[in-house]
């Protein structure tokens, strides 16, 4: 219908007529009502986003004047600057901490989507024994996702002896299970006919997946690369790592942030330089999150 | 009752309708699929479903992670409802918490996500991402210190210092230590936090839904655009809606990290203390893995049968 608009034989009436049917049930008060509703939200959202943007700006003797201002009069960059300099005198290369946290997060994510993605595809294309029992335990392990099996899992992992390595943060990563989910109910949508007709060609199952069904679910994985990406970034692995040289980033920029309320310039500046990365990986993705999501749904 | 582990009987043994092959058969002849399953599902039995009931285990033993798990039955359970005024208090707490965030930033997810559908694609990116950055953010929320600080450089508290020249109040408020004000300061961090992947799914739940059928609602006498999200949207959106839930029980009931963060630990008379928080002091500060372990079972088990409860209420009411 929005093609319409170009077309040189419809008169300006018609196009009103047309806009208008885009329009249904949407009435001036109630848009006007929705205006102000988004308004009140998306401020109370969005406020502290831009708050802690502009806080990051501010130069020392703004942060402290009263009232407060939500503005900021001689913007500057020394904050930023200023982390540089106290990265220079941690104890630990800071260098150190930005690989740890890199590498953890490249190797978390890659293997999340690989070995979660070889999982997904049985679960949605194959008939066998069992697989009810088991994408329901997945669905079920989505609830603890927020820290409930952090401690148990602690124990379960100095067991194991991986405490204090790089597999304590790269192999839970690995594990998650919103990865999993989203890829099987994004592949079950899946022309079957593909499938067999592979098979039909003398493929094997592995070979039909590395090089039928992945080229397919692209969307999927580049969801699953923000999801993973997004939780090994702002992973401090504070439970699991206690030798200083295997920190992540996040934790160089905690001990940054704690000295205390004269660095609360320094300690904004740095929450912004973290957010970074994320936010350039989810504006990339986004419109394949949007696809990969519209399949998220739980079937009863 | 009957009906259900009639079913999960037959997960496991299903009917021999189609093949005549024995149970041992069937699984042979799916090798590949299992082959394909295996490096995700040992690893997943490895960091959840052990853990899981590792939790159960330990949580009948005194364990300090030196000495060998001793077993000590009920004791812990007992403790934690008869002697520990401080887990009951926890308990309060969560429910707070769960009670408050967890149903209204579901209603904010749906709500923010049915909002902004209706705009333009550049605006709505925009919006999507400024909405979705403090779940995108690890550690984002920390500027809620500056703006609930305790002293008048706070923007709370100087507003409500400065509001109309006289102000409402007299001192400073402080949010993050006093007990009468910390939990209202925590659960509006909360709101703020809990447009996460739930957000998401409900803004593409919104974009898949069949729009011809609001051309054929408009001439069946839907009117505005209310009864077109309560008539024909929410029932399209079914899975979206359980899944969003599923997200929104996961994060309301482990609230924790934002009360050790903000409020400290222990905060006030342990006015913001949670189960989280509680399963953290004696599983982190006091290597009590026995008691923290129990702890942590009860929060799962609430979280399992709330989770029950509310896909029942959603798949029953048929959105």
């Amino acid at each position: 219908m929005k093609s319409t608009v170009k077309n040189p034989k419809l008169s300006l009436v018609d196009w009103w007529k047309y806009r208008k049917k885009k329009d249904l049930n949407r009435s001036k008060g109630g848009n006007f009502l929705v205006f102000l509703m988004l308004l009140l939200l998306g401020s109370f959202m969005a406020l502290p986003v831009v708050y802690s943007i502009v806080q990051a700006f501010k130069p020392m003797e703004e942060i402290f004047i009263f009232p407060p201002r939500f503005t900021v009069q001689n913007p500057t960059v020394k904050n930023f600057k200023l982390i540089g300099q106290l990265a220079g005198s941690l104890w630990v290369p800071f260098s150190r901490y930005l690989f740890n946290s890199v590498f953890v997060s490249f190797a978390g994510t890659l293997g999340n989507v690989l070995i979660s993605s070889m999982a997904a595809y049985p679960l949605a294309k194959h008939d066998f024994v069992g697989k009810k029992v088991l994408f329901k335990l997945v669905t079920l392990s989505l609830l603890f996702t927020g820290g409930v099996i952090e401690l148990p899992r602690y124990i379960v992992m100095t067991k194991l002896h991986i405490i204090n390595t790089y597999w304590a943060l790269i192999l839970p990563t690995i594990a998650s299970s919103m990865g999993l989910f989203l890829m099987k109910q994004f592949m079950e949508q899946l022309n079957n006919s593909l499938l067999e007709a592979a098979r039909i060609d003398g493929m094997n199952e592995f070979q039909i997946f590395i090089r039928i069904v992945m080229p397919l679910v692209k969307p999927a994985w580049l969801t699953q690369i923000i999801f993973a990406f997004q939780g090994v970034w702002s992973m401090t692995g504070g439970n699991y790592i206690y030798r200083e040289d295997l920190k992540l980033f996040p934790t160089a920029l905690s001990q940054i942030q704690s000295g205390g309320i004269a660095r609360a310039g320094v300690a904004a500046a740095a929450s912004l330089v973290m957010l970074i990365p994320p936010v350039i990986m989810f504006l990339i993705t986004q419109s394949s999150i949007m696809e990969t999501m519209a399949h998220a749904g739980i079937k009863e | 009752m009957k009906e259900q582990l009639y079913s999960i009987w037959r997960i496991f043994f299903p009917k021999r309708v189609k093949s005549t092959l024995t149970l041992w058969q069937q699984i042979k002849r799916s090798k590949s699929s299992y082959l394909l399953l295996a490096p995700y599902f040992i690893l997943f039995t490895i960091f959840t479903i052990i853990p899981v009931f590792a939790a159960i285990g330990l949580s009948f033993t005194y364990f300090n992670m030196l000495n060998v798990p001793e077993f000590i039955g009920l004791s812990n359970y007992k403790a934690l409802f008869l002697n520990d005024e401080i887990f009951l208090l926890a308990i309060k707490n969560t429910i707070v918490f769960a009670v408050i965030t967890g149903p209204i930033g579901y209603f904010l997810c749906f709500i923010l996500a049915w909002f902004i559908n209706d705009l333009p694609k550049p605006v709505r990116t925009f919006m999507t991402l400024v909405f979705y950055a403090p779940s995108l953010s690890g550690n984002m929320y920390m500027i809620w210190q500056y703006i609930f600080s305790d002293d008048q450089y706070g923007l709370v508290n100087s507003f409500l210092m400065t509001f109309a020249n006289i102000g409402i109040i007299d001192d400073p408020i402080k949010w993050f230590t006093d007990e009468k004000y910390v939990m209202t300061a925590l659960i509006i961090v909360q709101f703020w936090l809990s447009l996460g992947a739930g957000f998401l799914a409900f803004m593409a739940g919104f974009k898949v839904v069949d729009k011809t059928l609001y051309e054929a609602g408009a001439i069946d006498g839907v009117k505005n655009r209310f009864q077109e999200l309560i008539y024909l949207t929410l029932p399209q959106m079914k899975q979206q809606l359980l899944f969003g839930a599923v997200m929104q029980i996961s994060s309301s009931f482990a609230v924790g990290q934002i009360s050790i963060s903000l409020a400290g630990f222990p905060s006030t008379n342990y006015a913001a203390h949670t189960i989280m928080t509680h399963i953290y002091d004696y599983g982190n500060v006091r290597y009590d893995m026995g008691y923290a372990c129990a702890v942590a079972t009860i929060l799962l088990l609430v979280m399992l049968l709330v989770n029950k409860v509310i896909q029942s209420v959603l798949v029953e009411k048929n959105y």
